[in-house]
């Protein structure tokens, strides 16, 4: 088990410096020159080459990304006009834009986009399966059919939508819940909760279609399964039967699959943050994509690429402590 | 379970039983009108080949089509309890507590995720009002009865930590958990090598005398049920064919199937057809493996642990025209070796010459001219075709990939191929699901044949098909052999099969061969202790030589 997580650690990091590697090309290749667009389109060409230097853009490529990597493992200086500004390990740079250091924009970020993606998780997970199993289990009757239509409709319908039409019906018309806000789960758990609910609802009706379609069939073919008919045939009855045989084996690419999203959501979840209001990290990566400004968009890039990583990790080991047949190597 | 009325009615009593299962819109009758009664303590024994009912009835015994849709007609008594009508908690005591149900295939059948402790335990909390500890002991106590060493132990080792014939047995310790009056067994030796099939079929015997419950063992072998039933149910298509005592029905057989079934049988004891495949041995040498190995690098990067050999220095040769035969239980390396001779496989360590040149190290690109004279026929006719094109396309791949690009004549080839397999040569646009086993397994001899090879590997190429399917692609292999000279490796783990067929036979255990030679030389005076041993465990048709094998066993056993 050690041995696997240190591996995966090294997988880990390997992943991390490809990615940051491959931003930092695309980034060259791009049009737009970063010194011109930090300073304004008003600046003079002298005040242009000041900024250029500054931000260390006057270096090679090459010198840029070295002293990139030497910021996220011992921090760096920069010159910030008139003194020095020391910028803690782990670096991720200065906002070309801004001028806040990245490390500080996406810790403050971070528990946005986090308290999203697991909520919205936690409510896919209890619509998805649950529609899945519902289905499995209680084959064409009009309960399984409400719900599947239900969530094939939110998995069809765009989040602004579907976001715009409870925002309506649920803060404005009936006001039964306040418009969504953050508040942070530290200040004030409740408020946080309320102010979440209907951004995790949303986020969660696209994605539970999927996960219901997931856990049906699974279910449906472990139900089919030998060791199933087993204890059928030895009187054990059949909620029985699904909660303790049938559950575990079904749930297995369910586990996967979560995985997967949840480590996505991390970077992806722009529109309904948007929608919201909510300043997480998906917000934060549209805006630095579109002015440029690399030192964001690649410290964005690696902190999203590295929840997809531990995800996948964490999955992983989820699989092997819930199938013993499974080794970790 | 003394509260059960022990009433004078036998304890399994079948009338006009009719099961329906539902297609698309209409129905398929799978049992038709069968009826029988076994008494407390008696064996029976159900056979046939595949599809002609016989588990479906098994089934019926403890009601298991209820909820599937099948129709049920008739009736079906089992120690007292309707099973066609009964509910409820009756219906669950007849599960597992009256009646217990010993499944074919132990690895599918018991739950990957849990211990074998628990799940037998588990079983017999469903039926008794006992503690979780109390059962916990309970099914140390059958694993151990069933002949788990360290039960205890190993009562809390998952499905996968056990071989097949113990997996078989925990099986059969589930079934005894609840001390059931009667026991069910489906194919219970099937998946299992005939030294562990011998085994169990003693075992079962055993726990009959000892605890005196009945017994419905259901088999397409019927060497399987000469020395451990009282009577015979013989069915097809549905029906019950011929119905008597044991000795009655596998010595003097009234009914014509039950007699074909019967010859079909390949025996281990006499040589089929003396001469038949004779004449044609003794050609040059083909292929000669010296010293042939093969071992396995086991997975990860840190963990390395020493690597598997499957093949441990295998020297044979193949004469061209003649039937090598290989035999070995489960995991001597026999398949692997088989890959290795057509070089599908590179072996590791050895020679390999194929007509004087040593191919055991060829690249791809020199093997490449070499493929077409070496072919192989595989064991699952089923998944060694694609699904998804027809038998015809399959069949014209090796013309195709030798070049051959005229349509007309791939065309006419095929259907050359298909007619001399014995399938019609308009069939080149069926799908492989429109046949039955044994035509699909023509399909693939077809195919091996398209390239005109000199030596073909069939491995286990008729250990999947019935009696009757068996005997004529044996008869098939054979008289392909005779017309077009090929030599045969035939790989099988049923010694009669390889006896029928080989004109030498090599015997394999743990990579290494034991033992070879001249067919009627091994089969007669076996040398080697590993193959007269393998020799006494194949069931023989004949109840009183089955018994009195029995009794060797035990004894051998005990002394």
């Amino acid at each position: 088990m050690t041995r696997f997580l240190l591996r995966k650690a090294v997988g880990m990091l390997g992943v991390l410096l490809v990615l940051s590697l491959v931003v930092y090309a695309v980034f060259y290749i791009a049009p737009g020159d970063p010194a011109q667009l930090a300073c304004g389109e008003k600046c003079s060409p002298a005040q242009v080459a000041q900024v250029r230097e500054r931000l260390g853009l006057d270096a090679p490529v090459y010198l840029q990304y070295a002293h990139f990597l030497q910021g996220l493992v011992a921090g760096r200086d920069f010159s910030a006009g008139t003194g020095l500004l020391h910028c803690q390990a782990p670096c991720l740079g200065i906002s070309y834009r801004s001028g806040e250091q990245v490390t500080d924009m996406i810790a403050a970020r971070l528990p946005v986009t986090a308290s999203l993606a697991l909520g919205a998780m936690v409510v896919w997970l209890i619509l998805g399966v649950g529609t899945g199993l519902l289905s499995a289990l209680r084959r064409g009757r009009l309960s399984e059919r409400l719900l599947t239509a239900l969530t094939l409709a939110g998995n069809s319908v765009p989040v602004f939508v579907i976001g715009l039409v409870l925002l309506i019906v649920f803060c404005a018309q009936l006001q039964w819940l306040p418009f969504p806000t953050y508040v942070p789960l530290t200040e004030d758990p409740q408020q946080w909760f309320w102010g979440l609910l209907l951004p995790w609802i949303s986020l969660a009706l696209i994605e539970s279609a999927k996960y219901a379609r997931l856990t049906r069939s699974s279910m449906l073919e472990t139900l089919a399964d030998d060791h199933i008919r087993t204890f059928r045939a030895y009187g054990v009855s059949e909620r029985h039967l699904v909660t303790r045989h049938a559950l575990r084996g079904a749930l297995t690419p369910v586990i996967a699959l979560t995985a997967m999203d949840l480590g996505a959501l991390f970077g992806s979840a722009v529109l309904t943050e948007s929608l919201f209001g909510l300043p997480g990290l998906g917000k934060l990566l549209v805006s630095s994509v579109s002015l440029i400004d690399l030192p964001t968009v690649v410290g964005l890039t690696l902190v999203t690429g590295f929840f997809v990583v531990l995800a996948n990790v964490i999955a992983d080991v989820l699989y092997a402590v819930s199938d013993r047949r499974v080794v970790l190597t | 379970m003394s509260a059960e009325p022990l009433n004078a009615g036998p304890l399994v009593e079948v009338r006009d039983l009719v099961v329906d299962f539902p297609v698309g819109d209409g129905h398929v009758r799978a049992v038709d009108g069968v009826g029988f009664t076994l008494e407390a303590g008696q064996a029976l024994g159900i056979v046939g080949e595949s599809g002609s009912g016989k588990s479906t009835v098994a089934y019926g015994l403890l009601g298991l089509h209820r909820g599937t849709g099948a129709r049920i007609g008739g009736s079906v008594r089992v120690a007292g309890v309707d099973a066609v009508t009964a509910e409820g908690d009756e219906l669950r005591r007849l599960r597992g507590g009256l009646a217990a149900m010993v499944f074919q295939d132990p690895l599918s059948a018991l739950d990957p995720y849990y211990a074998v402790g628990d799940q037998i335990a588990e079983v017999v909390r469903v039926h008794r009002d006992v503690s979780r500890k109390e059962a916990r002991a309970r099914a140390v106590e059958v694993l151990d009865r069933v002949g788990i060493a360290d039960a205890a132990r190993r009562s809390r080792s998952r499905p996968h930590e056990f071989s097949g014939g113990m997996r078989q047995r925990v099986l059969i310790a589930m079934a005894l958990a609840c001390e059931p009056r009667l026991l069910v067994a489906d194919e219970p030796t099937t998946a299992l090598d005939v030294t562990v099939q011998a085994q169990i079929l003693d075992l079962l015997h055993e726990l009959r005398a000892e605890t005196g419950a009945g017994l419905v063992l259901v088999t397409h072998d019927l060497g399987v049920v000469a020395g451990s039933v009282d009577r015979v149910l013989v069915m097809k298509d549905g029906r019950a064919v011929e119905h008597g005592p044991v000795t009655e029905v596998l010595g003097t057989p009234r009914e014509p199937y039950t007699r074909a079934l019967l010859s079909a049988v390949p025996r281990v004891d006499a040589p089929e057809a003396p001469g038949a495949t004779a004449v044609s041995a003794g050609g040059d040498v083909l292929l000669e493996a010296t010293d042939l190995r093969r071992e396995f690098a086991t997975r990860g990067l840190a963990r390395r642990t020493a690597p598997v050999t499957a093949v441990d220095g295998v020297s044979l040769t193949v004469r061209a025209g003649e039937t090598l035969g290989i035999v070995g239980e489960s995991g001597s390396g026999k398949t692997t070796l088989g890959r290795m001779l057509v070089r599908l496989l590179e072996p590791t360590g050895g020679r390999l010459h194929y007509r004087g040149r040593d191919i055991g190290a060829l690249g791809e690109k020199e093997l490449r001219p070499l493929r077409r004279e070496l072919q192989m026929v595989f064991q699952d006719p089923v998944s060694s075709l694609n699904p998804r094109r027809t038998i015809g396309e399959s069949v014209a791949d090796p013309l195709r990939i030798a070049g051959e690009t005229d349509e007309r004549r791939i065309r006419t080839r095929v259907g050359d191929l298909l007619e001399r397999v014995g399938l019609d040569a308009d069939w080149y646009h069926r799908y492989p699901h429109e046949f039955s086993g044994g035509q699909r397994q023509r399909v693939g001899i077809a195919r091996a044949l398209a390239p005109e090879p000199r030596l073909i590997v069939c491995d286990e190429p008729v250990s999947a098909l019935d009696v009757t399917t068996q005997a004529q692609v044996v008869e098939l292999l054979g008289e392909l052999q005779r017309d077009l000279g090929l030599a045969l490796v035939f790989i099988a783990h049923d010694l009669a099969v390889v006896r029928q067929v080989s004109d030498r036979v090599a015997v394999m255990r743990a990579g290494r061969i034991v033992e070879q030679g001249d067919a009627d030389t091994v089969y007669d005076s076996p040398q080697h202790a590993y193959t007269k041993g393998l020799l006494a465990a194949v069931p023989v048709l004949d109840p009183a030589e089955a018994t009195a094998r029995r009794h060797a066993r035990l004894a051998s056993a005990t002394a």
